[in-house]
């Protein structure tokens, strides 16, 4: 009877698997990441454009959950705005990388010969291009700030859903189902859309989670060098950034952003391996 | 059905060739090309089934994929019920698709995974409304011995057999007059193999398609077909009926394709299994020489295969591409 009992349950945990574990923590994560950065428009603990130079560098405390910084400014309510520009940049650099990287992928796969061979190159030629050099370079024409930002890494990232989406898109054209479905009579633009897409989209949305946090990542680089995000707007690359100085005197500066980058990163890739365990059809039973 | 040409003819092959491009040696190499298929002629009968049979690389998918429009004659006319292949527009030949369809030899890569069985099956119909398709999709499953329950499910749910069953259900649906199965069996356990080819003889004799059947097995073949064609590298080497090719083959190749099937009963082995086969592989430089393709490997290679044979009429629909039988 116990036997019996166990058996079942671990069946059911067995089928709903480790998938489930990273859905509900991944998509937890992400919703609090969300619901704070909504949150911190409309409230914050503490006003981050006033400074204190009485409470500067301060540990943790009840006043001040997470320690202030070197302004005397309160660093939950720094992270808690710093999260409204990690996620417009993730989401508008993914964006713009997700979508014309994979446009030209498919496009290069579909169309072939010189086409392919053309914007491939033209995407290793950008690949190669450094992200700062593409942001300085950006800034100059169009001044310094979140956007021009979002644009460089945007387009930095088009070469690697390209190039990422063309090599899934080739071995899927190379298999028989895609032959079945020219002898049906059906369109290169319903091949890649129902065939090739659907089939390449467990790859897409794992890049997509990693660059997302990339993205981040790289608006702290290029904030390093002012091209980023400009101040007095509040980063987690900035915060970090600027923590450097103070590590020895109060850490908690450079903890807190660094565990928000990691956590919101961890978040991003579990939601993002459950998604796709969920959109394969084979991962899901009993449908 | 007799292999010469028939204006009933669902398809005719005339001095089909058709050839790859191979990767240049260098970049400022000339193009050099590998010719799969060389000047192959055949015809099947409306409502006849014809196998294909050969080696690995003796042209035998090129072949196919030709036929079915997928890959480009570089020589010759393909005609299906009549209509040159190669003169029809794109929009034509999407209109003609439903009339053949195909039979893939892998039915674990021939399924979309990601696609429910009633998306696959009704792949072919184009434009028919969402209800009626699906009705007609559960009719051909029923047919193939599938169930309506079956619809909504996913290709990883079924067995190797039951795919390709799947995928024979997928070709039956639009009704089409020719039928080219590349290998359906061959990557199916023995058991299943006849299960399928069992449904593809009912379903034959049920709804009078033609099949073009592909295969590397003359058991498989000679239990399906009434004609058969064997091919060696790219050629015709022998046309005729099935029953007497097999027992009697004019080609050394296809004695050497007869005597390697496995029989049950070692002491009815023929007495021409003791024959020689050289071993070796196919000669690469026959083209360019003119020489027999099969002279490397020919136990009675002779002065005379120097010169490549032509095929000649034996009589009674038999053809044999040989200087010596």
């Amino acid at each position: 009877m116990i036997g019996a009992q166990t058996g079942r349950f671990a069946k059911i945990r067995y089928r709903l698997g480790a998938s489930w574990l990273s859905l509900w923590l991944g998509g937890f994560i992400t919703l609090c990441l969300f619901a704070t950065a909504i949150l911190s428009y409309f409230w914050t603990p503490h006003s981050v454009a006033r400074m204190n130079m009485r409470a500067r560098l301060q540990a943790p405390s009840l006043d001040h959950l997470l320690g202030t910084d070197h302004f005397g400014r309160d660093i939950l309510s720094l992270l808690m705005i710093g999260s409204q520009s990690a996620l417009k940049i993730g989401i508008v650099a993914v964006a713009i990388g997700l979508v014309l990287g994979v446009l030209l992928g498919l496009a290069a796969t579909a169309r072939g010969g010189w086409f392919e061979e053309l914007a491939m190159r033209a995407s290793d030629l950008l690949f190669a291009f450094p992200v700062v050099l593409l942001a300085i370079m950006l800034a100059a024409t169009f001044g310094p700030g979140s956007v021009t930002s979002m644009i460089a890494i945007g387009v930095h990232n088009i070469p690697i859903f390209a190039r990422l989406t063309r090599g899934g898109a080739k071995s899927i054209l190379a298999r028989e189902f895609v032959m079945a479905s020219r002898v049906a009579g059906r369109s290169s633009s319903y091949i890649a859309a129902l065939h090739v897409l659907p089939n390449v989209l467990n790859i897409l949305v794992v890049q997509a989670t990693i660059s997302f946090a990339i993205a981040i990542l790289a608006d702290a680089a290029l904030g390093y060098l002012g091209l980023g995000t400009q101040p007095p707007t509040p980063t987690w690359g900035r915060m970090l950034k600027d923590a450097q100085s103070f590590l020895s005197q109060s850490p908690y500066l450079a903890i807190f952003p660094g565990l928000a980058i990691a956590f919101t990163v961890l978040g991003l890739n579990l939601f993002g391996d459950a998604l796709r365990d969920l959109l394969d059809p084979r991962s899901s039973q009993g449908r | 059905m007799s292999i010469s040409h028939q204006a009933s003819a669902v398809l005719s092959v005339e001095d089909l060739s058709v050839r790859y491009r191979l990767p240049r040696r260098s970049l400022f190499a000339a193009p050099e090309w590998f010719a799969a298929v060389t000047g192959a002629t055949f015809s099947v009968g409306k409502g006849a089934s014809l196998a294909l049979v050969g080696e690995s690389g003796s042209g035998k998918s090129s072949l196919a994929k030709a036929v079915m429009g997928l890959e480009p004659a570089s020589a010759g006319a393909i005609r299906l019920f009549g209509q040159d292949l190669a003169s029809l527009s794109a929009n034509e030949l999407r209109e003609l698709r439903r009339r053949f369809q195909m039979v893939f030899q892998d039915p674990y890569s021939s399924l979309d995974p990601r696609h429910s069985i009633q998306r696959i099956v009704i792949e072919p119909l184009r434009d028919v409304a969402r209800t009626e398709a699906r009705e007609r999709a559960a009719e051909v499953l029923s047919h193939v011995g599938l169930g309506v329950n079956d619809l909504g499910k996913y290709p990883h749910q079924f067995s190797g057999g039951q795919r390709q069953r799947i995928a024979i259900a997928r070709a039956l649906v639009t009704k089409p007059d020719l039928i080219v199965a590349d290998e359906p069996v061959s990557a199916l356990d023995v058991s299943v193999q006849a299960q399928v080819l069992n449904l593809m003889q009912d379903l034959q004799a049920q709804y009078g398609m033609a099949y073009l059947f592909i295969s590397h097995d003359l058991a498989v073949v000679e239990y399906l077909c009434e004609d058969v064609v064997v091919l060696y590298r790219g050629r015709v080497v022998e046309i005729g009926k099935t029953r007497e090719v097999m027992k009697d083959p004019a080609h050394p190749y296809t004695q050497e394709l007869v005597n390697a099937m496995p029989r049950l009963g070692g002491g009815k082995r023929r007495p021409a299994a003791k024959q020689q086969v050289k071993a070796g592989s196919p000669d690469e430089n026959a083209n360019a020489t003119g020489a027999c393709p099969y002279m490397s490997r020919c136990p009675r290679a002779a002065e005379v295969c120097r010169v490549a044979p032509s095929l000649r009429a034996l009589g009674n629909g038999r053809s044999v591409a040989c200087h010596l039988s």
